[in-house]
């Protein structure tokens, strides 16, 4: 393994007060902002209690808060050189769910540690971008677009995704795929292979829906027509696309919402808190919630844009990508666009691994701001 | 400003373009997500806000408790009884093994009734309560409410059922409720009628009242949760109760009438009558019996397949009241229908004799008379005493049919009355042009000949006997039958007419001569001893009637199967027949025979002679009727307190 220096001379050193100065402050306060909302929305959906959801919302923000800016001051050459340890570690952690997994939502999800509830497809997203990252930030823009240097990567990615598709977890096993495409797509891989993959993948379904579960099926087939079972397996989203609906342009009012309240909303505080919002405080609060996100996007392509090395881009945009796949699977889903999968919304959606994650992959990204002249060898 | 390092900018700028490309697709379905947001938020927005309303808020309707019945003395015929209801809900099951077990310990369910409960539990959504058990006692109630912590999702629901206290008594009269039908609910649109628990009118009063009965639902508007559990009540409404009603019929004469007619089939193979008592003066039913009845309480409580089909295929129709959908030909009670026609019609005067030499010919038919050998000579008070069917034949030859039935009509014949009752039969009264067409062959001399004496195509129900008595009986006044004394919301007075003495009906315009001379011919038939129910003026002790209860009368004895010449002369007497061939006894009676007040029919099935099977029973319910004088017998409404 060669290890090579593209860079011209050594880069100007970099004092604290330009790192703090660096932090997208801005970025933060927006995903504060976006917390904000999820207290709001599980503060309502517990009918006006701060327990059982608000109230750890908000400290779990907190303490993820600084889990972010403690991520954000560490070098990037740390995580190039942790890339593959955390990938290989939360392959192990998905394994270990498949074997003595917690059974939960009928499908095995979480590992328990101690006191500890930890998601490993959680942080397998996250250790995937940093992997692809570390790979692509290796290779020329030549061998990037060679279909031999992108087996590898199809295996990086693939491998979570099966270990996730056993447990069963749709929802994180097309994130991580659609993830993984995002950063293979800027990284240069050839266009004629994405549209083979598509392909093949048209040509796979049949064979996925074999190996699908009995109520994931259901799922699907409930999407295309909702009215099949009103009662039964569209209840969800009929009642969710009901809540959005009856909540109008300006909303019902805070801790007004029937729907949630009365428990005509499945999963209220988790898969469902957009509707929540929503339905309480109409489509005025739903363009403001989606604004919010449209910013962090915004953040991340700038931060992506503004790296000057490429190992940073390709972790501001995995983690931008990461981003807008939660927000749209999760919104286009309780709207009746999209099958129900099991995404949370970020940051809105009451659960600790979420967060956590979501929270560790922004503070990578604010990190790769800070140190976005930072001089790093070409390790493949 | 952004500087790509040497060697980093190809693969930098590509990244660039690709990101741009990401970045635009992102904001894309962003937009996409703002799009759905306005068809669901804006476009759909009512659509959806009714939806949510329609989830959240459910009107429960609270079923009105039905109107009460009670005879005209305040004695109740059909009253609502308290059915204390084990209901048991949980939310799809959950749990309900262990509430069922125990529900098992305090109820004894057994096991086929636990498995039932179960399945029902686990099948039903939105906790829809099952029913563990009805007519529960005190002690079941009592234990189920002190083990209550106990039993969660376990509650009483204190429904209403119907009761007949006087069962098959009344069975005809007040009928009985059942489920709402489709046929039920046609023209009605009370949404009450939705409900399941509901029940309606399906016979007797029970459904000519059932718009008087039923009431107005309530309704409580309450809050409930995605499972269908209320949460709080919005809104109450209360309904209203039905109204009570005070039929005109007199318990205990009923009773009289009932066991009376019973009492007199004993030796009978089959027991089959009915028995009509009405005020001549207000068209009041005073009893109305259909022998048999039937238990209306099953009905109540569901009735079985097979007791159904049991009551269907009794030859003595149980389910059928006679007393309104029993046609039987008239015979000699007919009588007075074709005197009176005669009469009017100028076709006899009062002093006009007619031979009788025991037939008349008419080609090659002969038309006996019932006596053998003739009653010579006789005016139209002989002939209705004496029953002389050759004096009928004549009076009803010069009469002609279409007058006869024109004074049949306005005595009641060949239509459904004004009682209301469903089942009600037209009988029928045959015309010149009814025969052509039902038959398209003209009408005879000799159908004219049948009809004077209530033989032939003639067909009548004992009501419209009764009914053409009363007419008769009061001077020709055209009183209607009914039922309903008086009726009134729950909480106001139940307050029956004034007893009056003269009939609020109009009069009928007859000329009071001849309806005096056949009232005449009706007297002497019980009260002259060669009337042909000289017999009645005794008692059934063979005592003679004390005066004030002496009445008026007319047999009949209605043809089932003519007996051939051939078969009179073998000596085939009507004993021997099948029971369902031999003829119908009838009786009509009206008394006191000086100032009438009550008149009474019956018809005893196949009871063969009208004079020895109906009469005693006609004399003895009218006899019991002027005892009674229900007609006095109102204003009291006694018990309904305590209901």
């Amino acid at each position: 393994m060669t290890v090579t220096s593209l860079s011209l001379g050594a880069p100007p050193a970099v004092g604290l007060g330009e790192k703090i100065w660096r932090v997208n402050w801005g970025l933060i306060l927006v995903l504060t902002a976006i917390a904000g909302v999820g207290v709001l929305a599980l503060y309502s959906a517990a009918g006006g209690r701060f327990e059982p959801w608000a109230a750890k919302h908000a400290i779990r923000y907190g303490a993820s808060l600084v889990l972010l800016l403690m991520v954000a001051f560490v070098h990037p050459k740390v995580w190039l050189s942790l890339a593959w340890p955390l990938y290989v570690f939360s392959l192990l952690l998905l394994i270990a769910v498949d074997v003595a997994g917690k059974i939960g939502m009928g499908a095995q999800r979480w590992l328990v540690i101690g006191p500890l509830q930890v998601q490993p497809s959680e942080i397998a997203k996250v250790a995937v971008i940093l992997v692809l990252a570390r790979y692509y930030h290796g290779l020329t823009r030549e061998q990037a677009g060679k279909f031999l240097y992108t087996l590898a990567p199809l295996v990086v990615i693939m491998a979570p995704v099966a270990l996730v598709m056993v447990q069963p977890d749709l929802g994180t096993a097309l994130m991580v795929m659609l993830g993984g495409a995002a950063l293979l797509f800027v990284a240069g891989v050839r266009l004629w292979m994405f549209l083979a993959a598509a392909i093949g993948a048209v040509g796979c379904l049949p064979i996925a829906w074999t190996f699908m579960h009995e109520y994931q099926r259901k799922r699907v087939l409930t999407f295309l027509d909702p009215d099949r079972d009103p009662l039964g397996a569209g209840y969800h989203i009929t009642q969710s696309k009901i809540a959005i609906g009856s909540g109008g342009l300006f909303g019902k009012g805070f801790l007004k919402g029937t729907q949630s309240a009365l428990n005509f909303l499945p999963e209220k505080q988790t898969d469902f808190i957009f509707t929540t919002f929503v339905e309480e405080w109409g489509m005025v609060g739903a363009c403001v919630l989606l604004a919010l996100f449209t910013l962090v996007l915004v953040w991340g392509f700038s931060i992506a844009l503004r790296s000057q090395h490429h190992f940073g881009r390709l972790i501001a945009l995995g983690v931008t990508a990461m981003m807008f796949l939660y927000v749209f699977i999760n919104t286009a889903m309780v709207m009746g666009l999209l099958p129900v999968v099991g995404v949370p919304l970020p940051l809105v959606s009451n659960g600790g691994t979420a967060m956590v994650s979501v929270m560790f992959a922004c503070g990578l990204m604010i990190g790769v701001n800070v140190y976005r002249d930072a001089q790093l060898p070409l390790a493949r | 400003m952004i500087r790509f390092r040497k060697g980093d900018g190809e693969r930098a700028s590509l990244f660039t373009r690709r990101s741009l490309l990401l970045a635009g697709g992102q904001l894309t379905l962003m937009s996409a997500l703002a799009g759905r947001l306005y068809q669901l938020q804006v476009l759909d927005s009512e659509r959806f806000s009714t939806m949510a309303e329609e989830n959240r808020v459910n009107v429960r309707l609270l079923p009105p408790s039905r109107g009460l019945i009670f005879d005209r003395t305040g004695e109740p015929l059909a009253i609502n009884r308290n059915n204390f209801r084990a209901m048991v809900t949980s939310d799809r099951g959950r749990g309900a093994e262990m509430v069922i077990d125990r529900l098992d310990q305090i109820l004894n369910l057994g096991e086929a009734e636990k498995g039932r409960l179960l399945r029902e539990l686990r099948r039903s959504r939105n906790f829809q309560p099952s029913v563990v058990r009805e007519n529960l006692g005190w002690e079941e109630v009592a234990r189920l409410e002190f083990n209550a912590p106990d039993l969660p999702g376990v509650f009483i629901d204190i429904g209403q059922t119907r009761d007949y206290p006087e069962g098959e008594l009344m069975s005809h009269i007040v009928g009985y409720t059942g489920r709402v039908s489709d046929e039920d609910l046609a023209g009605r649109d009370d949404p009450v009628l939705q409900l399941a628990t509901m029940r309606f009118g399906k016979k007797g009063v029970e459904r000519s009242l059932e718009d008087d009965l039923r009431g107005r639902a309530g309704a409580v508007q309450v809050e409930v949760n995605a499972v269908g559990r209320v949460v709080r009540e919005l809104d109450r409404t209360d309904g209203q109760a039905g109204d009570n009603v005070l039929l005109t019929v007199d318990l205990e004469l009923q009773r009289f009438a009932a066991e009376r007619l019973r009492a007199a089939q004993v030796n009978a193979e089959h027991k089959s009558g009915s028995v009509v008592v009405i005020d001549i003066v207000t068209g009041d039913i005073l009893a109305m019996v259909s022998d048999p009845g039937f238990d209306p309480n099953v009905f109540a409580r569901g009735i079985t397949q097979a007791e159904w089909r049991e009551m269907l295929d009794n030859p003595e129709r149980p389910l059928n009241n006679k007393a309104i959908s029993g046609v039987y030909p008239p015979g000699s009670t007919y009588k007075m229908v074709t005197a009176l026609a005669a009469l009017e019609s100028k076709a006899i005067e009062p002093g006009t004799i007619l031979p009788c030499n025991g037939y008349v010919e008419l080609g090659d038919i002969k038309f006996h008379c019932w006596l053998k050998g003739g009653h010579g000579g006789l005016n139209v008070v002989g002939g209705l005493y004496n029953s002389c069917d050759c004096f009928f034949y004549e009076a009803a030859r010069r009469t002609g049919v279409d007058k006869i039935a024109e004074m049949a009509n306005r005595l009641g014949f060949g239509q459904i009355s004004s009682l209301g009752l469903p089942g009600e039969s037209a009988g029928n009264q045959p015309t010149r042009s009814w025969k052509q067409d039902k038959y398209n062959i003209p009408w005879q001399q000799g159908d004219t000949f049948n009809l004077g004496i209530g033989q032939g195509y003639m067909t009548a129900t004992p009501l419209q006997l009764a009914v053409m008595t009363a007419r008769v009986a009061n001077g020709g006044y055209d009183v209607q039958p009914n039922l309903l004394l008086a009726k009134a919301a729950p909480r106001e007075e139940l307050a029956p007419p004034v007893p009056t003495q003269k009939p609020a009906a109009p009069s009928m315009r007859l000329n009071p001569q001849h309806v005096a001379l056949v009232r005449e011919g009706m007297n002497l038939v019980v009260n002259s001893p060669s009337g042909t129910a000289q017999q009645l003026r005794y008692d059934s002790t063979g005592k003679m009637l004390d005066p004030q209860f002496r009445f008026a009368g007319k047999t009949g004895t209605a043809q089932v199967k003519r007996i051939s010449e051939r078969e009179r002369a073998m000596g085939v007497t009507e004993a021997q027949l099948p029971w369902h061939l031999r003829s119908h006894a009838l009786f009509v009676c009206f008394g006191p025979v000086d100032n009438p007040r009550y008149a009474c029919a019956v018809i005893v099935e196949h009871g063969m002679a009208g004079g020895a099977t109906a009469g005693p029973i006609g004399r003895d319910v009218l006899v019991e009727t002027m005892k009674r004088d229900p007609s006095r017998r109102t204003g009291t409404f006694r018990k309904t307190a305590s209901l």
